[in-house]
């Protein structure tokens, strides 16, 4: 690779984390000026479940941007996609973790006999602690360094992330009253980003 | 002789006699003078003008008998954010998009086990009863909940005009079905139209109303213009919206939340912090109009409306009949 090849990949590397800064950034923004009243942003009559339903929608759309980085390099073969993963993945995780601290502190008022009861008696709230849960390691074992130490086993710890977005999919369809549309649009997506990984596998297995 | 002259009122705008006694004119304000007086004839209809702006201030009194103490929400809590599926299945879908919904002229049929049966324009239904503001509390399904200045009369005043027969059980409620005006009902998330019902002892309790305004004002269309269903200590899917016929049966008749999902949404859905929805806790609710840092409350049996009602379901096992 030449030096200018170099120079002009990690030029539109840059680009790309400043557009991923910015792009994950817009919810948040968004939410603090509908809590502000400001810049014509409202969180209607009932802030809280607004509050909980953007901030874990756009967690799950930033796995879904996740899971889409390796296809659509591999099929554009732009290299430089790659370097956007880890920073998606963590404001997805960003994400998760604030929707739940608003689960517990706003929703629940941390009522800590409220909150068990109702991780254990609800089936959705199950789901969403367990891809919760299950994202924190990853998160941890996302820097540089940490990356060089698992070597071979840390692609194995991060095909959890399969599991995750299964799972934030599962969460968001059952709670969800009675239009499912949208969920199953999820899962459309979810579906056709992990078939791919699973045709490609097969693909190099056999001859 | 009182020579006063209002400032207000330009002399050009003073109508000249033979402009007072236009024909137009006349009927108009006819029309307005007997739906001031509990119905008549469709103001909007003459004008031309939208039905809302050209009905006439309805005339009611309070009934502080049936209210409660606690402070109303606003009118932008009550008519912003609504489950109307009807018109979408967000919450401010009924407010973006039942604006131009034509809820006059509007007809309502009486059917099924009564005396008196026909299809009645809705000022003939309203006609002989003198309208009351009631401040319910209202308990959705879905854990959330608000304080509303509801107008209306007491449903039983409208069955006893009927004159239902011994057989008459239940009192079945039907929503319009009009898939070119209410958008939600191009997809099939419910089945259409959408259908409630009551047990005949529910339906004559004093607290069931048949309501036609909120606030004092004739009801938006988005809180289900222009007659629904307030049943205070149910859930509120049970309170129908845009009513278009009442048919009393002899047996329960089939509800759409409970066909939906039967094990989530059952016929009676009063309103029980004890009886959780299967996925979520009813034990609390959040007043809505609040800020983000106010605190749920606790929901009460029967939405605080034991006293009143209780009685109805001696011996029934609540769990079982939710």
């Amino acid at each position: 690779m030449t030096a200018r090849n170099v120079s002009a990949r990690s030029k539109a590397e840059r680009a790309l984390k400043t557009l991923v800064f910015i792009g994950a950034s817009i919810p948040v923004v968004l939410l603090l000026a509908g809590i502000a009243g400001v810049a014509s942003q409202s969180l209607g009559p009932n802030p809280i479940r607004e509050i909980l339903h953007i901030t874990g929608k756009t967690s799950l759309n930033l796995l879904m941007i996740t899971l889409m980085v390796t296809p659509t390099r591999i099929v554009t073969g732009w290299v430089a996609l790659q370097a956007v993963r880890r920073a998606l993945g963590l404001f997805a995780f960003a994400y998760a973790v604030l929707h739940f601290l608003i689960y517990a502190v706003l929703e629940l008022d941390l009522d800590f006999s409220d909150l068990s009861r109702e991780i254990v008696r609800r089936p959705f709230i199950i789901i969403g602690m367990i891809a919760l849960l299950a994202l924190i390691p990853l998160a941890v074992t996302s820097t540089n360094r940490m990356m060089r130490q698992l070597g071979r086993r840390w692609q194995t710890l991060h095909r959890l992330i399969y599991l995750i977005a299964i799972l934030g999919v599962w969460h968001y369809y059952w709670q969800v009253k009675a239009d499912i549309r949208e969920p199953l649009i999820y899962a459309g997506i979810l579906a056709v980003l992990l078939g791919y990984r699973i045709w490609l596998r097969r693909r190099r297995v056999s001859p | 002789m009182n020579r006063y002259h209002d400032p207000s009122i330009l002399p050009s705008e003073i109508p000249s006699e033979s402009e007072y006694f236009d024909r137009r004119r006349v009927l108009a304000a006819l029309a307005a003078s007997a739906a001031m007086i509990g119905g008549g004839i469709d103001a909007a209809a003459q004008t031309g003008r939208p039905a809302v702006q050209a009905r006439p201030a309805p005339r009611y009194t309070r009934n502080p008998k049936f209210s409660t103490n606690e402070p109303p929400n606003s009118w932008e809590d009550i008519t912003s954010y609504n489950n109307f599926y009807e018109f979408g299945f967000n919450k401010e879908d009924p407010y973006e998009r039942a604006q131009s919904f034509r809820s006059h002229p509007w007809n309502v049929e009486i059917d099924g086990e009564a005396e008196v049966r026909g299809r009645f324009t809705l000022e003939d239904i309203l006609k002989p009863h003198a309208l009351e503001e009631r401040i319910y509390r209202f308990r959705c399904v879905e854990a959330w909940s608000r304080i509303v200045p509801w107008m209306g009369f007491p449903l039983a005043d409208l069955i006893r005009r009927f004159k239902p027969t011994s057989r008459a059980k239940f009192v079945e409620f039907t929503t319009l079905l009009d898939p070119k005006q209410m958008p939600g009902q191009r997809t099939s998330v419910l089945d259409w139209p959408y259908r409630e019902g009551l047990r005949i002892d529910e339906a004559m309790n004093p607290l069931t109303m048949l309501v036609v305004g909120v606030y004092g004002k004739w009801l938006p269309n988005q809180n289900g213009a222009p007659l629904r269903l307030i049943v205070p200590w149910k859930y509120g899917f049970k309170s129908i919206k845009s009513i278009v016929r009442i048919r009393f049966t002899e047996r329960q008749p089939t509800t759409s939340w409970n066909l939906s999902a039967p094990d989530e949404y059952g016929f009676f859905a009063n309103v029980n912090p004890e009886v959780d929805h299967p996925r979520w806790s009813q034990a609390k609710e959040r007043r809505i109009g609040g800020n983000f840092l106010t605190s749920r409350i606790d929901t009460l049996p029967f939405n605080g409306y034991a006293a009143e009602v209780a009685s109805l379901y001696r011996g029934m096992d609540l769990r079982r009949f939710y």
